[in-house]
């Protein structure tokens, strides 16, 4: 195919390096420079998608972020593709793959199409809502059809093979929008020697500048930008951003910048760069002059392929050399526009008659396009496009001055393009973000920026100041300001000046009547990516919605991925006529962030992979590695779960687990506990008001278990705490709630009792635990130590000591979570591997058996000890426990929790209360969560008495053991309880005491 | 993502680096024991959400490890000030009722 509608010469592209490129399974030819839209314009494609409703052709409407249509689907492979890629976007690189998002099943025969021209009158705003939410089952039928016929392209099966990073940045003055107005900003704010930041979403800098034949002093304006562009490179305190879309602006001036740093290269990015970046910058302050998008006029048809925004058509030509049709029909409210039909003459193709809304228009532009011989329709309208899957004709007719009726009989212009302007919306989509409404301003006929919180400058056409002198001036006076703000010392830079030719005032028009009214009227669209006509926006208000809030939901105006960058004004403003309301009564939707949609993988950045959290590894862990070890995570902590032998199942290493610790001697890396060191002379009190328990008489030497309550009197986390000094102890929590604890423990402190004195840190990584436990525990420590004095009678159950063990110094704490003779040995990180090692070495003659969290939590479920977070769940307190010989009532201090539990819901005597539960078939285990009921055969829902909480068989008592939670089960043990499964299998179980092993614990102090 | 002066560190410093720990100015009863169960109940459980100033109690967790209290206004976020566990806020005047 040849490049039909390229232009001989000009534009801004390099005819040097041709490039190819595919769409919809064809091939094509563009140039270096060229975007995705100007190409296919170039080779003269015109239908790129079919609408999502009624499936209508659609082209190319726009030629920057505000483009509905040409969203594509772009990638040479599987692990490449891209989604929601906006053709006008995206720059052409050789052997660029693009795909239609919509129009299944093809472009050419679409079934939606036929469906759509059947069923248009069928398909009313709120259709959706209407019509496939009932039967409710059937929704999963209608939505699979719905999704593909509505095309939004898809995400890649296979992983994405790039990389993507993240930049935080600090910057004096973050200016968003590399046009006029933000290049002065730029000039000023740099020149004060202030850290300064200028992104602009495309690739080149230089906004409005790079479209039209302005002159600066005289000079062609690209002169100047050159120039400016050369002075901001120059200056080691300016990051220029091109290809950098600002897509949000957070609280504090923080704002997000998505850079794509290969997009213009590649479907991959070269290797060792990264695709795309997130800058995260927090900026002192910042000047928008993000500009304003081109509003498109609402008339019959206005979908067709071949009408297009005024100022896109320049675009086209200007910047890219290209003209998308041969005979030109321009519909206009503002003098601005005549540019369009201008550019188009001066690349050598017929300007039919430019049509001006405005009745007697007579100005510099009318006489420069009468000079020119262009025919001017003053007080008329295009009223409907003609044309079947392309312009083929323009049906004008006359216009009310108020613009509300057409008026007299109609002429039809035989053209293929029609680009129309209904003035400018300042793009104050970013001055949304953090919540500032913008404001109706009827001069500038848009919404510019409302009030603002953010340290927020706003410059240029998003302030509704369109001239390009206003724009320069603007923006030099404004970024010197915002460099001061930020301290600097700085003065506006000077500016050239524009030649302008003067504008007349332009008309507010954002519906152009049909002789029929809407509803009867050719569709009149106004959201070409949801296909929101003016007519569904009408139907809307007369269905009561009333909220523009509403009126968008409802009609999805608005609702694509673009955000309804082309169409909302005009949206909101039909919606104000049809409530008789004013646009500033009506209101606007706001903007939320992204402006433009961001791929995961620049959100996500490097915390992909190994990198997505943190890992905790203990000591030893690479002998659990070595010996085959399965693991468990525990908060972020990697845990051995359990040992596996070659060819053993699960239960049978557990089993064999538990059975050597009992029988013998098993041993536990505990290193994960978390273990605060507290210190002071206050200590002691301290411990004393956040445990239920007493601490007063603790001795040095002596270790002693507690609870932890919150206010509301609920267990959160218990432990083992040792006093090492009078004025020194070491808590150990849970793993998982170590950091919390310690927060807590801050809290209380500092906020309660200042005038306590005592410091408490975390000091979990440094040390390593070892627990080992069973009969033969003495015997194997007792070879490793020559220091410490292991007699049952010195060193008693819940005493620590002070030693060497296998060399290095180290606390040896007899405590025990399995109820069998046990030490746990603590030394510094740094030793544990050598230490575990010697135990191996020493204990191989007792078949020393490591043991994972699994068979822990069986060795302490056979023991009755709780696990809080398991057995606990936040609305358990130390009674419901059975535990009330672990709460000191008579404590001087009201200590933490105490007041909670005597609340009146606390003291019931049926609250859930935890035993212990025996299955009438020993070898059935219950699952965990499990309900109890009394009587299984009552109706449903059944009244249940509370659920299990830990689960096990143990090869101990070769039965299974259950703990759980009964209404008034501490009065209930005997009573035989009811466990309805999900399989409709009923489990029967006696409720009995919680300990299930050595209930008068003898096997932990021999 | 607010950006919050440390009373402490004496620096603006990330929110990633904080915790909010919810209403600030909550004293703990001084006799727990002689609260009704109402009492108790509504220092347990009931909140203020003001439109406008609110006081919050933060801790700078990832960082010294302070609790400190920020003057926020709800509706814009803006950090009105910060201040040091002990003392008072400049601003005030809120539907909540600071107490001590």
């Amino acid at each position: 195919m040849t490049q039909s509608n390229r232009l001989p010469r000009g534009g801004r592209i390099d005819r040097s390096r041709p490039l190819t490129f595919q769409f919809n399974g064809q091939t094509y030819q563009g140039f270096a420079g060229d975007s995705l839209a100007s190409a296919l314009l170039a080779n003269g494609v015109d239908v790129i998608g079919r609408s999502f409703k009624y499936s209508r052709p659609r082209g190319i409407v726009a030629a920057g972020a505000e483009e509905p249509n040409a969203v594509f689907q772009i990638g040479a492979t599987e692990a490449t593709q891209t989604p929601n890629v906006r053709a006008t976007q995206q720059e052409l690189f050789e052997g660029l793959v693009s795909q239609p998002t919509s129009g299944w099943p093809n472009l050419k025969f679409d079934f939606m199409g036929v469906m759509g021209t059947i069923l248009g009158r069928m398909l009313p705003p709120g259709f959706y809502y209407k019509t496939f939410m009932f039967p409710q089952a059937a929704w999963d039928t209608y939505e699979k059809y719905i999704r593909k016929a509505a095309g939004l392209g898809r995400s890649p099966r296979e992983p994405d093979a790039d990389i993507y990073d993240h930049l935080n940045q600090h910057t004096d003055v973050l200016v968003v929008g590399a046009g006029p107005a933000g290049l002065a900003a730029a000039l000023s704010a740099a020149r004060s020697g202030a850290r300064v930041i200028l992104a602009d979403e495309q690739a080149e800098m230089g906004g409005s500048l790079l479209d039209g034949g302005d002159t600066l002093d005289g000079q062609p304006a690209a002169k100047w930008l050159k120039a400016t562009l050369e002075e901001l490179a120059s200056y080691d305190n300016v990051l220029l951003l091109p290809r950098s879309t600002v897509n949000g602006y957070h609280d504090h001036n923080f704002l997000t910048i998505h850079e794509r740093r290969t997009d213009h290269l590649s479907d991959r990015a070269p290797a060792g760069q990264s695709r795309q970046r997130l800058h995260r910058v927090r900026a002192q302050w910042v000047v928008l002059a993000t500009g304003a998008h081109e509003r498109p006029l609402v008339y019959g048809n206005n979908d067709l392929p071949g009408c297009m925004l005024a100022s896109a058509v320049s675009t086209y030509i200007n910047r890219y050399a290209v003209v998308p049709g041969q005979r030109l029909v321009l519909m206009t409210t503002n003098d601005n526009a005549y540019r369009t039909a201008f550019d188009w003459q001066d690349a050598g193709r017929e300007v039919v008659a430019i049509v001006d809304t405005r009745q007697g228009a007579a100005g510099a532009w009318q006489a420069e396009a009468r000079r020119r011989g262009i025919k001017v329709l003053t007080g008329h309208a295009v009223i409907e496009a003609r044309g079947r899957k392309h312009v083929q004709g323009a049906v004008v007719s006359g216009l009310s001055a108020d613009g509300s009726q057409a008026l007299g009989s109609d002429q039809v212009l035989v053209c293929d393009t029609i680009a129309t302007s209904g003035g400018w919306s300042p793009a104050v989509h970013l001055s949304c973000h953090t919540g500032s409404r913008p404001i109706w301003d009827d001069d500038v006929i848009g919404f510019v920026p409302g009030k603002t919180v953010q340290k927020q400058l706003v410059a240029g056409a998003v302030a509704g100041h369109f001239g390009l002198n206003e724009c320069l001036e603007e923006g030099a006076s404004l970024g010197a300001l915002a460099a001061t703000n930020a301290g600097f010392t700085a003065e506006p830079a000077a500016v050239p000046a524009a030649e302008t030719r003067p504008e007349t005032r332009p008309m507010a028009l954002f519906c152009v009547p049909h002789h029929k009214r809407n509803s009867r009227a050719p569709k009149q669209f106004v959201d070409f990516q949801t296909d929101v006509t003016a007519a569904a926006i009408e139907l809307a208000t007369r269905e009561g919605f009333e909220s523009i809030e509403h009126v968008k939901r409802y009609t999805a105006m608005g609702f694509g991925t673009d955000q309804g960058k082309l169409g909302n004004i005009n949206g909101m403003a039909i919606a104000a006529k049809s409530l008789n309301q004013t646009i500033p009564q009506t209101g606007t939707t706001i903007f939320r962030p992204n402006y433009t949609p961001v791929t995961f993988g620049a959100i996500v950045g490097r915390h992909v992979d190994d990198l997505f959290d943190p890992k905790r590894y203990t000591a030893m862990h690479e002998w659990h590695v070595k010996h085959g070890a399965k693991f468990e995570d525990v908060g972020q902590w990697k845990r051995p779960w359990y040992y596996p032998k070659p060819g053993e199942t699960m239960q049978q290493a557990l089993n064999r687990e538990c059975l050597a610790t009992r029988n013998s001697i098993g041993i536990l890396d505990a290193s994960t506990l978390g273990k605060i060191d507290i210190q002071g002379k206050d200590a002691r009190e301290f411990l004393g008001r956040v445990y239920t328990n007493a601490w007063a008489k603790l001795a040095v030497g002596k270790c002693r278990y507690g609870l932890m309550c919150h206010e509301d009197g609920m267990v959160f986390d218990d432990g083992v705490t040792s006093c090492l000094g009078e004025n020194h102890f070491l808590m150990t929590t849970t793993t998982g709630g170590a950091a919390g604890v310690l927060e807590w423990l801050e809290l209380y402190h500092q906020t309660e009792w200042p005038e306590l004195e005592v410091y408490m840190n975390t000091v979990t990584d440094h040390w390593a635990t070892m627990t080992i436990a069973g009969p033969n525990a003495r015997k194997l420590l007792a070879e490793l130590t020559d220091d410490i004095d292991l007699d049952r009678d010195t060193f008693k159950f819940m005493d620590w000591r002070q030693g060497t063990v296998a060399g290095v110094p180290a606390r040896v704490f007899r405590i025990s979570f399995t109820g069998e003779l046990s030490y746990e040995i603590n030394v510094q990180a740094h030793y544990g591997l050598h230490v575990w090692e010697k135990l191996f070495e020493h204990g191989a003659k007792y078949d020393l058996t490591p043991y994972g969290t699994e068979t822990m939590h069986i060795l302490r479920a056979e023991k009755g000890f709780i696990i809080a977070g398991q057995d606990t769940d936040g609305s358990v307190h130390p009674y419901d426990l059975g535990m009330s010989w672990a709460v000191k009532e008579d404590k001087p201090f009201s200590f933490i929790g105490k007041r909670g539990m005597k609340r009146e819901d606390c003291v019931r005597t049926d609250r859930k209360q935890l035993v212990g539960l025996k299955t009438l078939d020993p070898g059935i285990v219950l699952p965990e969560g499990a309900q109890a009921v009394d009587d299984p055969n009552q109706p449903k829902p059944m009244r249940m008495l509370g659920h299990i909480t830990s689960s096990y068989y143990s090869a101990n008592l070769k039965r299974s053991i259950a703990m759980g939670v009964i209404r008034n089960g501490h009065n209930r043990e005997g009573d035989i309880v009811y466990y309805p499964l999900e399989n409709g299998r009923v489990v029967e179980a006696e409720i009995c005491g919680t300990i299930f092993l050595d209930p008068k614990g003898e096997r932990q102090n021999v | 993502m607010f950006y919050i002066y440390c009373p402490y560190c004496g620096e603006h410093r990330e929110e990633e680096e904080f915790h909010a720990k919810g209403q600030a100015h909550l004293a703990r009863p001084e006799d727990p024991d002689a609260c009704s169960d109402e009492e108790w109940g509504n220092f347990l459980y009931f909140r203020s959400n003001p439109r406008g100033l609110y006081h919050e109690l933060w801790v700078h967790a990832i960082g010294c490890r302070k609790f400190f209290n920020i003057a926020r206004d709800t509706q814009t976020y803006e950090i009105l000030e910060t201040y040091r566990i002990g003392e008072s806020p400049n601003l005030s005047q809120s539907t909540e009722q600071l107490q001590s």
